[in-house]
């Protein structure tokens, strides 16, 4: 019998599976699909202090092994969250919740935070200083190591739970900018976000994304996720949750031994909706297949001997 | 919404451009006229939703038009092979608010999802009209298909080699109906804006991330909130439409 329990910030969860910000809504809709309390958890749709319509159509793009967002991070805002959309959520999902948050101003951060803290169904903050699709915010706190650890401290300060903030992988060093944060109090780092990337339709000759640009992600920026968490690794002590491409039990084996704790999955939910229900179902035997008998002992293993 | 595998038994061409595909499988998540189904092919990232055209207790019948690498690749299709199909997505036509002389008008590869929708309401003992805008007479199809439901069909066409010469906005000026639903491309929509005398039901197109309501990729903005064309459309009441 193979254990996939792996402790998050002091919280043991079932198993590393969480499928990533922004692909799997506040949950109770996938309940439709299947019983979604076997995730390990699951991290909710970027909220901000305002609700947000996000970005003009067309917001989607497809690429070789992947795709391009510029949603904009389209969300009700934080009192209709934790209003409407977590108590839809609790009725279907008795797990706690990682409440991913994004912001335009520190204070907004702060702000946020500081309301989902209150809430007993959230386990973890993700902090979101990484999305492209956002003008005047997101993305810039997360390509300075001042300007990252700022967010981190105003977030810390206000909150009670662990703080995992979500790296941009568009950036020059991401281990100094994991560092800055571990240093201002971060509980964990999340890393990718998705990469700064663009189509242009032939026909119009214009770009395909109504935004010009947006977020590539899918199984084509792997081999770049697992890089940088392995880098990440090296430079911090505090958990990592890893994602960019996963989309199967060999992925997230294959994450951990990069040096993830856990680790989500993002545009394979757009694909299939039951994947993680499926990862989570062929992980044992997967593990077993490796000769892995406690997930936990793998977190890390690419970087011994 | 569920996933399934299902056979092609079926994949031929209707026009030069437009296919008609039949899929053998489960068909339970089917609720309405006007739902869609969303494709998995080989080599391709993102599922190809395709609006479904007639379905019955284990089959669907899907026509699309190739537009690009994803419809090509459909096209080469052979029956017997099977697809990865994600099934009864999107909210599809209500069918109770008809009146009793609803008009059906689709433009192009809009037509198809009105099919079904048009055979429920006949055995409804609704009166049906159905015009149909096309560019060209070649590129005409399920007229007959229409007439053999018991619809009324009027055919336009812009350069007038079949039916009215025009678009379908020169049909409907003189027709009488009570309720209209409709599905075709945005300039027909805005034309039929002008000019439509009752309530009625749009159907949408935009370019979709999931098609299940996960991913936001196809938010519109409604007067009474904002909505995501796959899950809360793809059809919307003209009341609630912004335009």
């Amino acid at each position: 019998m193979v254990n996939t329990r792996v402790d998050l910030c002091g919280i043991s969860i079932d198993n590393p599976i969480i499928p990533a910000s922004g692909t799997f809504g506040f949950g109770y809709e996938f309940a439709e699909y299947y019983d979604i309390n076997c995730l390990g958890t699951f991290s909710f749709k970027g909220t901000t202090k305002d609700p947000r319509f996000g970005n003009p159509t067309p917001r989607i793009a497809e690429c070789e092994a992947g795709m391009i967002n510029a949603v904009g991070l389209q969300n009700p805002g934080v009192d209709a969250v934790i209003s409407h959309e977590l108590p839809l959520l609790k009725k279907c999902f008795s797990k706690p919740v990682m409440a991913n948050v994004s912001g335009f101003s520190i204070e907004d951060y702060a702000y946020t935070c500081q309301k989902l803290d209150a809430c007993e169904q959230i386990g973890w903050f993700e902090v979101n200083i990484s999305c492209p699709n956002v003008h005047g915010g997101g993305m810039s706190f997360g390509t300075s190591p001042e300007q990252a650890a700022a967010v981190t401290r105003a977030v810390k300060a206000v909150t009670t739970k662990p703080v995992f903030i979500k790296l941009s992988p568009n950036v020059t060093d991401i281990a100094s900018i994991a560092k800055a944060c571990e240093e201002a109090g971060a509980d964990g780092i999340s890393l990718i976000n998705t990469l700064l990337g663009m189509r242009i339709d032939l026909k119009t000759k214009r770009p395909v994304i109504a935004n010009k640009m947006g977020g590539f992600s899918g199984p084509a920026i792997k081999p770049v996720a697992l890089r940088m968490v392995y880098q990440v690794y090296e430079a911090v002590s505090i958990p990592i949750i890893g994602m960019g491409g996963v989309s199967s039990a060999e992925d997230v084996i294959e994450f951990m031994l990069a040096g993830a704790t856990a680790v989500q999955v993002g545009a394979a939910n757009l694909v299939n909706p039951f994947i993680c229900r499926d990862i989570i179902n062929e992980l044992p035997a997967v593990m077993q297949k490796y000769r892995i008998d406690n997930l936990t002992d793998i977190i890390g293993g690419a970087h011994h001997g | 919404m569920t996933q399934g595998m299902y056979t092609v038994t079926e994949n031929t061409p209707l026009t030069s451009s437009v296919y008609r595909m039949r899929l053998a499988g489960d068909t339970s998540a089917l609720t309405a006229p006007g739902q869609f189904i969303n494709i998995r092919l080989d080599g391709h990232f993102l599922r190809r939703p395709i609006s479904v055209c007639d379905y019955d207790a284990e089959s669907i019948t899907i026509i699309y038009k190739v537009v690009g690498k994803g419809t090509e690749q459909m096209a080469q299709i052979q029956a017997g092979q099977t697809l990865d199909v994600l099934c009864g997505l999107g909210n599809g036509f209500s069918v109770e608010k008809s009146g009793e002389r609803p008009v059906l008008v689709g433009g192009g590869v809009g037509v198809p999802p009105l099919y079904h929708l048009c055979k429920q309401l006949i055995a409804k003992g609704k009166t049906v009209s159905v015009v149909l805008g096309f560019n060209s007479a070649d590129e005409v199809f399920y007229k007959n298909e229409f007439e053999a439901l018991g619809a009324t069909v009027f055919v336009a066409t812009a350069d007038g080699t079949l039916g009215t010469k025009g678009f379908v906005t020169d049909v409907l000026g003189d027709l009488d109906y009570d309720y209209f639903y409709t599905c075709g491309p945005m300039p027909m929509f805005l034309a039929m804006e002008k000019i439509m005398r009752t309530s009625g039901q749009y159907s949408f197109e935009e370019r979709m991330g999931c098609g299940f309501g996960a991913c936001m990729g196809c938010s519109c903005k409604t007067k009474y909130g904002n909505k995501r064309i796959c899950r809360d459309g793809p059809v919307l009441e003209r009341e609630e439409i912004i335009w």
